[in-house]
């Protein structure tokens, strides 16, 4: 779904990107974005998650933050936004206080989205709603956010594989025709095979980023002592300057 | 773990606090180096949306100098190589970011700032 949700991003290709993965759980989605060349920061709510993402050793910045109390992103930070499963969570009111109706949660979240992208860019979220109401709500929330763009639904015919993307656009509004569904039959999977037989045909190859190794031990020395040489009262004089793989501790 | 990339572009989201509120200012806070993939496109494509002296500020309180105070109108190979280090190669993995503004603390726990917030808070 992923790579379904990067198409439909439509960035412009061979370029990387610097994207916000919303709901970005234990960096399933990360490690493609990671794979793609493409420096993103994942935001999710469950720490649990985010401790996954961190054994998975992704590249992004992991946040620890609720979607439906809005993002501090400064306007124009991201290229693009994608989320995988995520977004039907903000129908659910957290609590009575009315702060979190999902009126609320659900306006804060797609203005401070909206303002965070670029314009033009696009965000693309896949989602499970649960009846029509729900999409009309979570689209006119969005459209008075200043979005354009509309549903997506790969599949619709098949109770397996249908799933609804919201393919939000900043800018340029009616220049950008909504993509459409993919139609048929097919199993869930078959919009990467898609993805992926487009990116060979047009020659694009990435390197292999997940394969390349840290930065060996003396490069670090060599910037401790020159961070030491300088003798900057401001240097952290705890810093971790090692090449160590993290742990994950909650 | 937080990177000066995205520092550079987070300010406070708390309720009423919507001027002098960027950038969160760093306090006890420990690093780590990792090495990342130079992309000298992805930097000069990035360059426009960096607020200079927020980070510049931000790489000297973590002990790196090496960029200047002014934005250089002439991009060098030298200069890309010490910005990508900047962005991408530091994480911050423990300490906090203050808000200049409101002073919330959004504390960093093993690389991770938590972003949430008091219902007071919510805006
Ligand atoms: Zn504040």
């Amino acid at each position: 779904m992923t790579y379904r949700a990067l198409e439909l991003l439509n960035l412009p290709e061979d370029e990387p990107a610097f994207l916000l993965d919303i709901g970005c759980g234990s960096g399933l989605s990360g490690e493609i974005l990671d794979e793609q060349g493409h420096h993103w920061v994942g935001v999710d709510v469950a720490p649990s998650m985010l401790e996954v993402a961190l054994e998975r050793e992704v590249e992004g910045d992991l946040f620890l933050q609720d979607i439906g109390q809005g993002f501090g992103f400064r306007a124009g930070s991201f290229d693009g936004a994608i989320s995988i499963s995520v977004i039907q969570w903000l129908l659910n009111a957290e609590t009575s206080h009315p702060t979190s109706s999902p009126p609320h949660r659900l306006t804060r979240f797609f203005t401070t989205l909206h303002s965070a992208l670029r314009n033009p860019s696009r965000a693309v979220l896949q989602f499970y709603p649960t009846s029509d109401d729900q999409i009309q709500l979570i689209t006119s929330i969005a459209q008075k956010a200043g979005f354009g763009g509309g549903v997506v639904v790969d599949y619709p015919n098949s109770k397996k594989a249908r799933k609804v993307f919201l393919c939000l656009f900043v800018g340029s509004g009616g220049a950008q025709q909504v993509p459409k569904g993919l139609e048929g039959e097919e199993e869930a999977g078959s919009g990467k095979a898609m993805f992926e037989a487009r990116r060979e045909r047009s020659g694009v190859k990435r390197s292999d980023k997940k394969r390349k190794s840290i930065k060996g031990k003396e490069w670090i020395l060599k910037k401790k002592e020159l961070y030491r040489k300088r003798g900057k009262e401001s240097v952290p004089n705890d810093s971790k300057f090692t090449g160590r793989k993290r742990k994950a501790v909650f | 773990m937080v990177r000066l990339i995205t520092h550079n572009l987070l300010a406070c989201h708390a309720k009423g606090c919507t001027t002098n509120n960027f950038p969160l200012q760093f306090k006890d806070v420990s690093i780590e180096l990792r090495e990342a993939e130079l992309n000298p496109d992805f930097i000069k494509g990035f360059l426009p949306r960096i607020e200079w002296k927020a980070l510049v500020d931000a790489a000297r309180q973590l002990g790196d100098t090496t960029l200047p105070s002014e934005m250089p109108e002439m991009v060098d190979d030298e200069f890309l190589k010490n910005l990508h280090h900047v962005l991408l190669e530091m994480h911050v993995e423990e300490g906090a970011m203050i808000c200049p503004n409101c002073s919330h603390v959004y504390a960093i726990s093993n690389g991770i700032p938590n972003m949430l917030l008091a219902e007071h808070e919510i805006a």
